[in-house]
C-alpha cells in the first residue's frame, strides 16, 4: 500500500472514530461508525487482505451497522440532552486511557521487529479467498464447527430475549 | 515516513482501540457504549491482519492463520451484536431508558 493511501485511510479511520465517541446524536454515532468500518477495510485492502476487506464490509458496515440503525429507529432516541458530567469519571476515564495510550507508545518503542518494513509477498498474484477457505477448514475446522453451533444459540437466544413478556 | 513499518499499523490500531475505550468509559448512553465495543474489535481486528502480512511464510504467502482468527472474530462480534441489542430492546421495553446511570438495580 502506497503510505499516502494509508496515511489518508488511517487519519480518516482516527477522525471518524473520534465522532462517534463524541456526538450526541446516536444516529450520527451510528454513521460515523459505518465510515470508520470503510476506512478500516481500505487499510485491510492494503494489507493484501482482499477477502477480510469484503467481509468488513458485507457483514459489519452492511448488516451489523443496520442492526444498530434500526434498534436506534426502533427505540427512537433523540440526541441526549446535556446531563451534568460527573467529573470525577471524566477526569478518571481520560486518565485511563492516556495511561493505555502511553503504555501503547512504550510497547512499540521497545519492540526491534516493528521498525521494518512489510517482506513483499512470494507471489505474483494472490489467491487470498482460497488461502482463507484451506486454512479455516484444515487448520481450523472444529473452532468452524464450534462457531455455526454459537450462531444458532445466539439467533435462538435473541428469539427468547424478544419474546413480549419475559419470565 | 516514506515507508510503511508495522508500527504505523500498530499505532493506528492502538488509538483506534484508546477511542473505542475512551467512548467506553465516558459515554452514557448504552447503545453508544455498545458501538464503542465494535470500535475496538476492529481495532484488534486491525493489528491482527498487520501481523498477518507482516510474517510472510517460505511459500510467499501472508499468514493466513491471523485472518482466520479475524474471520471468527467477526462472526463471534456478529452474533454478540444481535443478543446485545436484544438485551438492550427487552431493557428499554422494562424501564425505557438506555442511559446506564438510569439502570442501577441488577435484578428486576
Amino acid at each position: 500500500m502506497s503510505p499516502i493511501l494509508f496515511w489518508i485511510f488511517a487519519a480518516l479511520m482516527l477522525a471518524f472514530g473520534v465522532s462517534v465517541v463524541v456526538n450526541r446524536d446516536p444516529v450520527a454515532s451510528a454513521l460515523s461508525l459505518v465510515a470508520s468500518f470503510l476506512c478500516l477495510a481500505a487499510l485491510f485492502v492494503g494489507l493484501d487482505a482482499f477477502f477480510i476487506g469484503v467481509i468488513q464490509v458485507l457483514v459489519y458496515a452492511g448488516a451489523v451497522m443496520v442492526l444498530f440503525l434500526f434498534i436506534i429507529m426502533l427505540l427512537d432516541l433523540k440526541a441526549e440532552k446535556r446531563r451534568h458530567f460527573n467529573k470525577l469519571a471524566l477526569a478518571g476515564g481520560a486518565l485511563v486511557t492516556a495511561g493505555f495510550v502511553a503504555g501503547l507508545v512504550r510497547v512499540l518503542s521497545l519492540y526491534p521487529a516493528g521498525n521494518q518494513p512489510f517482506p513483499p509477498l512470494g507471489v505474483a498474484k494472490l489467491d487470498d479467498v482460497r488461502q482463507v477457505g484451506m486454512t479455516l477448514f484444515s487448520n481450523f475446522n472444529l473452532p468452524f464447527q464450534t462457531v455455526g453451533v454459537l450462531v444458532l444459540v445466539a439467533s435462538v437466544g435473541v428469539i427468547v430475549l424478544s419474546r413480549r413478556e419475559l419470565k | 515516513m516514506n515507508q510503511l513499518t508495522l508500527n504505523h499499523y500498530l499505532l493506528a490500531s492502538g488509538l483506534l482501540f484508546a477511542l473505542g475505550f475512551a467512548g467506553v468509559l465516558l459515554r452514557r448512553n448504552i447503545i453508544i457504549i455498545f458501538m464503542c465495543l465494535e470500535l475496538m474489535l476492529n481495532a484488534s481486528n486491525l493489528s491482527l491482519v498487520a501481523f498477518s502480512r507482516f510474517h510472510v511464510g517460505a511459500d510467499g504467502l501472508p499468514n493466513y492463520n491471523a485472518q482466520v482468527l479475524v474471520f471468527f472474530i467477526i462472526t463471534v462480534a456478529a452474533a454478540e451484536v444481535a443478543v446485545g441489542l436484544a438485551i438492550i430492546v427487552a431493557l428499554y421495553r422494562a424501564r425505557q431508558t438506555t442511559h446506564v446511570e438510569d439502570i442501577q438495580s441488577l435484578k428486576f
